[in-house]
């Protein structure tokens, strides 16, 4: 089973490496990870999406809460939440298929975030699911590159699961 | 008034009451040294290795429930302290290691004698930290004392850069720690610790199983409380022998792979299993599935990732022992005071049967020495209150299977990471915290060679620390295992003929070595070893290297099937049989 687990941290040289040797030394996986700074600056929030039975993930929130420097750790398998990424796609298609890439586009409520003689780069944000069709679509039509962020996720104002 | 951040250091470590430091000198602690020369309040102990400075540091903890505390250089000698850290680590043992650092602006430059030992010791630290301005240098002692030691204690390394100790700084000596993200759960939930109550006054088949953290919390007393007025019987992890007395009539012993055979059966027939401050390690349950298959598990322990991470667990109560344990027993006095003695007696008879169908024993030899029975007798003419600590191996199981412990912090063993060399520098760390008392190792010839260089520290500190070497010219447990599942193939575990003269040895550092070749020869090396006040002894004990370790639960087997002694041909024949 996915799990995105949210932890705040503090923000501290060397937490990162704290939080993935955690994973690493038991050999569990992160399939994606974010980190980035909180309204407060000495606290920093990681985002890590990973997969495990209930035992593994009982381990991983009870392992994350042990460590020195974290603050807090919210599992949102328990929780309803809003998750979202993002994916720049840069891509050069043919000149016949520029109109079907910027409808595409269009579609996914992406936007052109440069141009040029020959690529267009496209950012798309939305959930995972989303992301995956975008870029499945886009594949037939020549990317050039590709960079995706991790997941973030937050929970909604009262709604319980 | 301005002062170096090495008087700081010092200054701090006074504040926190330490009187001992288990050391090693080097280039980029040179400051620390020299603030230690006129020292007056804090001795450095000098050993001869790192490793042997921080197995002090950790015997010292064990032995007198303070932090230890161990100084080294930088690059080696703080690698050198890994072993030592990551023993701790697993026993939860309190200590602060320091580390001098290259100087801060050549830190990652491949320095000389430079180790990123805050990167390597991560994972075996409970907390590490990389001072970088002398400013912060007292708040990050008294924060690093206060993490080992709270909570579930663990080893924290602070490692201090060249110029951090040479800095000057105000000294600001922070009145409370205040660490957020780090509040160690003490009380245990009500709700569960009322089912704990619950369970334990509806049981008809418990057993308490008893680990390091009745030690850690100084739960002992409440321990013996609870089994006698519940009945219920004992046993001790390796890690919790002492926590409850090992002569108490609900003792059985140690359990486990090489623990008694009437402990395990009586796990595997419990209805109601109850560990305290345990953490079910391999060598306790065998094979997990059908472990204690029969009995509901209650699980105390500070540490919650301890709990559900390797069995089942019914009733999990996260919190101090010793507070868990007072209030369970207020709770068993309160509500029900159930017949407990009544419905435990049938269960006490039955584990008097398994007592006495399957003691804990061995063969007696006239013609040559049998382990256990040096340390039986090392037992007997210390009536049971020595400090022992081990090495690891075969030396380390007799001495858990036949010296009997009554008191908590009498046994300091390398429980978890099974450290060979740790026996030695831990006696010395122990001998250091309790000078009066009389301390043992009890090591085998291969573990004693692991550290015998400390030999030089007990000497020249006149430790009368003494030495049993059970001396059987093998790596014994590793042989035992090659006798037992590899066909007889020796291969790598003779040690004999490579092995010094223990004597000679120990005379040449200047203690006294003394030898025992046959039974009758034993007591008297003990007793003479005994008399000697001063400096260490080491006897050299040469036994019957066929010896093994019995019971043993072999690898992957449940702890109900045990195998004897005399049922090794028995075994050998099945086993030949089913390969045919």
């Amino acid at each position: 089973m996915r799990h995105t687990i949210s932890v705040l941290v503090e923000n501290k040289f060397g937490v990162l490496s704290r939080v993935s040797g955690l994973f690493s030394g038991r050999g569990y996986n992160i399939e994606s990870l974010s980190v980035g700074e909180t309204i407060d600056p000495q606290i920093s929030i990681m985002t890590i999406v990973t997969a495990g039975d209930d035992q593994i993930i009982e381990q991983i929130t009870k392992q994350l809460n042990k460590l020195i420097d974290v603050i807090k750790v919210i599992d949102f398998m328990e929780v309803a939440h809003v998750e979202r990424e993002m994916v720049l796609v840069k891509i050069a298609p043919r000149k016949e298929d520029k109109a079907e890439v910027l409808r595409l586009a269009e579609i996914f409520r992406g936007r052109i975030v440069d141009s040029g003689p020959k690529t267009f780069t496209i950012e798309v944000t939305g959930d995972e699911k989303k992301i995956e069709a975008f870029v499945e679509l886009m594949k037939g039509y020549g990317v050039k590159e590709f960079a995706r962020t991790g997941k973030v996720a937050m929970a909604r104002e009262g709604v319980k699961k | 008034m301005k002062k170096s951040g090495a008087e700081i250091l010092i200054e701090c470590l006074k504040r926190e009451g330490v009187k001992h430091i288990f050391g090693y000198p080097g280039g980029v602690v040179l400051n620390i040294f020299d603030t230690l020369h006129d020292e007056k309040d804090i001795k450095l102990i000098l050993t001869r290795h790192e490793q042997g400075a921080v197995h002090a540091a950790d015997g010292y903890a064990r032995a007198s429930g303070k932090v230890g505390v161990a100084l080294v250089t930088s690059g080696p000698g703080a690698t050198n302290t890994v072993t030592g850290i990551a023993n701790a680590s697993m026993d939860s043992i309190p200590i602060v290691v320091f580390s001098g650092q290259v100087p801060t602006m050549l830190i990652g430059n491949d320095a000389f004698q430079e180790a990123d030992i805050v990167g390597i010791t991560r994972p075996c630290t409970k907390y590490n930290f990389l001072v970088k301005d002398a400013a912060d240098l007292a708040r990050t002692v008294r924060e690093a004392f206060y993490i080992a030691s709270t909570g579930r204690p663990g080893p924290v390394l602070i490692d201090l850069p060249k110029d951090v100790t040479a800095g000057k700084s105000e000294f600001i000596w922070p009145q409370q720690v205040n660490i957020r993200s780090y509040n160690p759960t003490y009380e245990g939930n009500k709700w569960a610790l009322k089912q704990a109550a619950d369970e334990i006054a509806r049981a008809k088949k418990p057993v308490i199983m008893a680990g390091g953290g009745v030690i850690i919390s100084g739960a002992s007393k409440e321990l013996k409380e609870l089994a006698e007025f519940v009945n219920a019987p004992v046993t001790m992890t390796l890690m919790g022998l002492g926590g409850f007395p090992g002569t108490n009539r609900l003792s059985m012993g140690m359990l486990g792979m090489h623990g008694t055979y009437y402990a395990n059966m009586a796990v595997q027939n419990a209805d109601l299993l109850i560990g305290i401050g345990v953490r079910f390690d391999d060598r306790v349950t065998g094979k997990v599935g059908s472990f204690a298959p029969h009995a509901k598990i209650i699980h105390i322990d500070i540490d919650p990732t301890s709990i559900r991470k390797n069995v089942r667990v019914d009733v999990p109560v996260v919190g101090d022992v010793k507070l868990a344990l007072r209030e369970i027993l207020k709770l068993l006095k309160e509500d029900a005071k159930k017949q407990r003695s009544e419905t435990g007696k049938a269960w006490l008879e039955q584990i008097g049967r398994w007592k006495k169908e399957r003691p804990l024993t061995y063969k007696y030899d006239k013609n040559i020495i049998k382990p256990e029975f040096v340390v039986e007798k090392i037992y007997e003419l210390t009536k049971g209150e020595a400090i022992i600590c081990t090495e690891v191996g075969q030396n380390q199981m007799w001495a858990a299977q036949f010296y009997k412990y009554d008191k908590p912090r009498k046994w300091l063993s390398s429980g978890g990471l099974g450290t060979m060399g740790y026996g030695f520098p831990a006696a010395i760390g122990a001998q250091i915290a309790c000078p009066n008392d009389l301390v043992i190792d009890i090591a085998g010839d291969g573990s004693i060679q692991m550290n015998i260089q400390e030999l030089a520290t007990a000497v020249i500190n006149k430790l009368p620390i003494k030495v049993a070497i059970l001396n059987n010219g093998y790596l014994g447990m590793v042989r035992q295992w090659q006798e037992l599942f590899f066909k007889e193939r020796y291969s790598h575990t003779h040690l004999e003929s490579g092995n010094p003269d223990f004597v000679k040895v120990a005379e040449a550092y200047g203690a006294v070595g003394l030898r025992a070749t046959k039974p009758e020869e034993v007591e008297p090396v003990i007793k003479e070893a005994l008399k000697v006040k001063n400096r260490p002894v080491f006897m050299d004990f040469v036994v019957d290297w066929k010896e093994k370790v019995y019971p043993m639960v072999p690898a992957g087997a449940s702890i109900d099937e045990m195998i004897f002694d005399e049922e090794k041909e028995e075994k050998k024949e099945k086993k030949l049989k089913a390969v045919k």
